[in-house]
């Protein structure tokens, strides 16, 4: 039994959160909050440099070739720093596609430079509001050229490469949609940025007119992959809303040892403790939950859809109650601007709806415990 | 990350299980399988005495108390092999239950403030099960506040060196065949709380001791009064010094979290089958969306105290002490487990009110439904527990306590409010 990371493990997340805590503190956060920039350029690099964004690239396509379970505690630092960069976009997604249904060309051109941070990749799928279903995508490539609209796509401003969810061929229902790879910096493309609830991580919209788009995967096999892969990433999401959680619940904690209020210390009322308390048991639920998530991710356990929504949904929940419970313990200071309680909890909801909203991910969670039920019966 | 056993794990799971295929009351296996909410299930026999004999047959093979060392009757293994015995034991652990907080709570109190001869006397018989314990702490004026607790012990004046006890304990699990018990008292009403209590263990069937069962709100009775009316206990019997009772307790209490919070049901996998079998305009529960959203809710908790365990073993594996994080045990379990039953009667509609054999999965979540409360409360209620959490996880400051300094007989009480 070893449900924990090992000790070379954690020294490289020690590391990462030393490189974090210079490079990306919470000012570095509010002038992408704050300023034109989509994402913070230089620290990125400064993160491809270090190896972390191809830790669970292989070698050959110009990663460290290490494993998902590195990746899992880089991506854990990255929530606790907010970090405003597009590695969820790049990394959990494009750069999984690629991995997991890329040609080799198509690896060998795009993984070295996502692995590096030159590049951004970013997984175009959502067109419009509502829980995603093969129905709902209109976005189309005929005679290799795309056309639709993709709104809202992650980094969609600022990424180089897109996969792309589109109809194609004459399949139906899931096997209508397929994958294409498409080069943004091509013609066809047209983006516009969004106004979100955290523009530290941004999104856009973006139109493609008979974009050039080379398939990635099989025909109609696009929805498949999609799941599969966007399983992968709630795992590596989990550990970010894990991260950013524990910062909430320390940045409450914190506030409460130091805040004198009817001439005692606030965290010495019970009103507080037990919000605290409370803020612990989600954060460890959360942090139980994701762990199972990152054995199924390192080891490609068949349980793994299960262990990703469970991980999905006991992170989102954790996030979301550390980051609104840690502006309620700072009372009304904690509403201000100038405290950075609304970096957490801008994150937090948006993170809640990446990759698909806590209902969805709730109902597959148990479609998913359905069938396993029914399977084992 | 791997969910398997080292090479030396799981020799020993493999002989754990010879053994138990070998010896195990086969016989009992269907009735407790079938057990329904906090009882053995066991009907055919006397339950007592099948779990006397169970824990007897374990004990003469060297499987009890497994972590104790074996001068006192326990098997000298490592926590990760108590583990393993746990895990292969199965519905058998359900015989356990009487012996629980004899061998989880007074005995490593026992072991570490008895003389030695008391020791070698007290503690294999407990491991065996031949003796039972109870643990006397709790008291209608001292519940989550311990301290308070007003059972009065005073040293006879004869010569003797003898202790005179008077006074009543509640919520005491077990003393109707308990042969010892682990008696928490208050010597000095002149000091503040914490500093003028004693401990002693004495034999139930003293002269001046009194079991009342206790009728619970649910019905059952598990709990008990006891009264104390001119008990005798021998000097000899006091564990700690005069004064250090409060010290003495915490080894208990400690204890007592341990063993309480680990492993504990919420009945999630009850109500996922249930959930599978009822039917909702004529499809199954399980399709249904808003059914969905809550059944993920308690899944999470399940699946998030599991896997906690699980880092917990892994830390014991590696020979570590676990971390922090099993505390929430029982805090997300208790509450989890009456949530769980309000929507599980919930989906049977108006029929939920039933509870009797016919009731879905034997009435189980009617019976969780009353007797939940109790798990909030008993071992520590909810609101210690995140005390707790907070004080010694957190960091966080301690309450403000304005009768620390105040001499116990001084302390408003009430019915007692200070003039």
């Amino acid at each position: 039994m070893n449900l924990d990371f090992s000790d070379d493990q954690k020294q490289l997340q020690e590391q990462v959160r030393r490189f974090l805590a210079d490079r990306c503190p919470p000012s570095a956060v509010r002038a992408i909050l704050e300023g034109p920039e989509p994402f913070d350029r230089a620290l990125y690099k400064g993160l491809g440099d270090l190896g972390v964004l191809g830790a669970a690239i292989p070698e050959e396509y110009g990663g460290v070739g290490l494993s998902h379970l590195e990746l899992c505690l880089v991506a854990e630092e990255l929530g606790r720093a907010l970090a405003p960069v597009p590695a969820a976009s790049s990394i959990y997604l494009a750069a999984e596609f690629l991995l997991h249904a890329g040609s080799n060309a198509q690896k060998r051109a795009w993984l070295p430079r996502l692995a590096s941070g030159e590049a951004v990749g970013t997984f175009a799928f959502v067109e419009g509001a509502g829980r995603m279903s093969p129905d709902k995508i209109h976005a189309a490539v005929k005679d290799s050229r795309l056309s639709g609209v993709k709104s809202p796509v992650p980094d969609g401003d600022s990424a180089d490469v897109a996969i792309v969810a589109a109809r194609s061929g004459g399949g139906r229902g899931e096997g209508a949609i397929s994958l294409f790879l498409v080069d943004l910096a091509g013609p066809g493309v047209a983006r516009e940025s969004l106004e979100t609830i955290d523009p530290t991580r941004s999104y856009a919209k973006l139109t493609f007119d008979a974009a050039a788009a080379e398939p990635l995967g099989g025909e109609g096999e696009g929805w498949r992959i999609a799941e599969m892969v966007m399983d992968r990433a709630a795992i590596l999401m989990a550990f970010e809303q894990l991260g950013g959680a524990d910062r909430a619940l320390e940045m409450a904690r914190d506030y409460a040892l130091e805040r004198m209020a009817f001439g005692r210390q606030i965290g010495s009322f019970q009103a507080i403790k037990h919000m605290l308390a409370d803020m612990y048991v989600s954060a460890t639920l959360a942090r139980s939950n994701a762990y199972y998530g990152a054995w199924a991710l390192a080891t490609g356990a068949a349980e793994l859809p299960i262990a990703a929504a469970t991980a999905r949904v006991s992170a989102t929940q954790a996030f979301q109650h550390c980051a609104k419970n840690n502006i309620q313990v700072h009372g009304g200071m904690g509403f201000t601007w100038a405290f950075d309680c609304h970096l957490f909890y801008r994150r937090s909801n948006a993170l809640a709806l990446a990759l698909g909203s806590l209902s969805t991910w709730e109902d597959l969670l148990i479609e998913r415990m359905r069938g396993a039920n029914a399977a084992a019966a | 990350m791997n969910f398997d056993d080292t090479p030396e794990e799981a020799a020993f799971r493999a002989k754990v299980r010879t053994w138990i295929d070998a010896n195990a009351p086969k016989h009992l296996e269907p009735e407790l399988k079938r057990a329904g909410f906090a009882s053995s299930g066991i009907e055919s026999e006397d339950p007592l005495a099948a779990s006397k004999a169970w824990q007897k047959r374990k004990a003469e093979a060297g499987w009890a108390c497994l972590h104790w060392p074996k001068e006192y009757g326990g098997g000298a293994a490592t926590p990760i092999e108590r583990v393993i015995w746990n895990q292969e034991e199965g519905v058998y652990g359900a015989l356990s239950s009487a012996f629980i907080i004899g061998q989880g709570m007074c005995g490593p109190t026992v072991m570490a403030w008895a003389k030695e001869e008391q020791k070698r006397r007290l503690l294999p018989p407990l491991a065996s099960g031949e003796e039972i314990w109870c643990q006397l702490f709790s008291e209608p004026a001292g519940g989550s506040d311990l301290a308070g607790l007003r059972t009065r012990a005073v040293q006879a004046n004869d010569g003797s060196g003898e202790w005179i006890i008077n006074g009543q304990k509640i919520w005491t699990s077990g003393a109707q065949h308990s042969d010892w018990g682990l008696l928490i008292t208050r010597t000095d009403p002149d000091v503040p709380k914490h500093k003028g209590l004693t401990m002693f263990f004495l034999d139930m069937r003293s002269p001046g001791v009194e079991v009342r069962p206790i009728k619970q709100a649910n019905g059952q009775s598990g709990f008990n009064e006891v009264y104390f009316t001119d008990v005798r206990i021998p000097d000899e019997q006091r564990l700690g010094a005069v004064g250090q009772g409060w010290e003495v307790s915490l080894t208990t209490l400690m204890n007592e979290r341990l063993s309480i919070g680990s492993g504990m049901s919420t009945g999630f996998p009850e109500l996922f089958q249930f959930c599978m079998e009822a039917e909702i305009d004529g499809r199954p529960a399980v399709d249904d969306p808003a059914v969905r959203s809550r059944l993920a809710q308690f899944a999470v908790r399940q699946s998030g105290l599991k896997y906690t365990g699980m880092r917990a073993i892994t830390a014991l594996s590696k020979g570590q002490t676990p971390g922090p994080e099993n505390s929430i045990g029982k805090l997300v379990a208790g509450a989890t487990m009456q949530e769980l039953a309000m929507f599980a009667l919930d989906l049977q509609g108006q029929a939920g009110v039933i509870q009797n054999a016919d009731s879905p999965m034997n009435a189980r979540f009617q019976g969780m439904l009353l007797r939940s409360p109790a798990t909030r409360i008993e071992g520590g209620s909810d609101e210690i527990l995140r005390n707790i959490i907070a004080e010694r996880v957190l960091g966080l400051p301690g309450d403000v306590r304005v009768d620390k300094n105040v001499a116990f007989k001084d302390i408003p009480t009430s019915g007692r409010s200070k003039a």
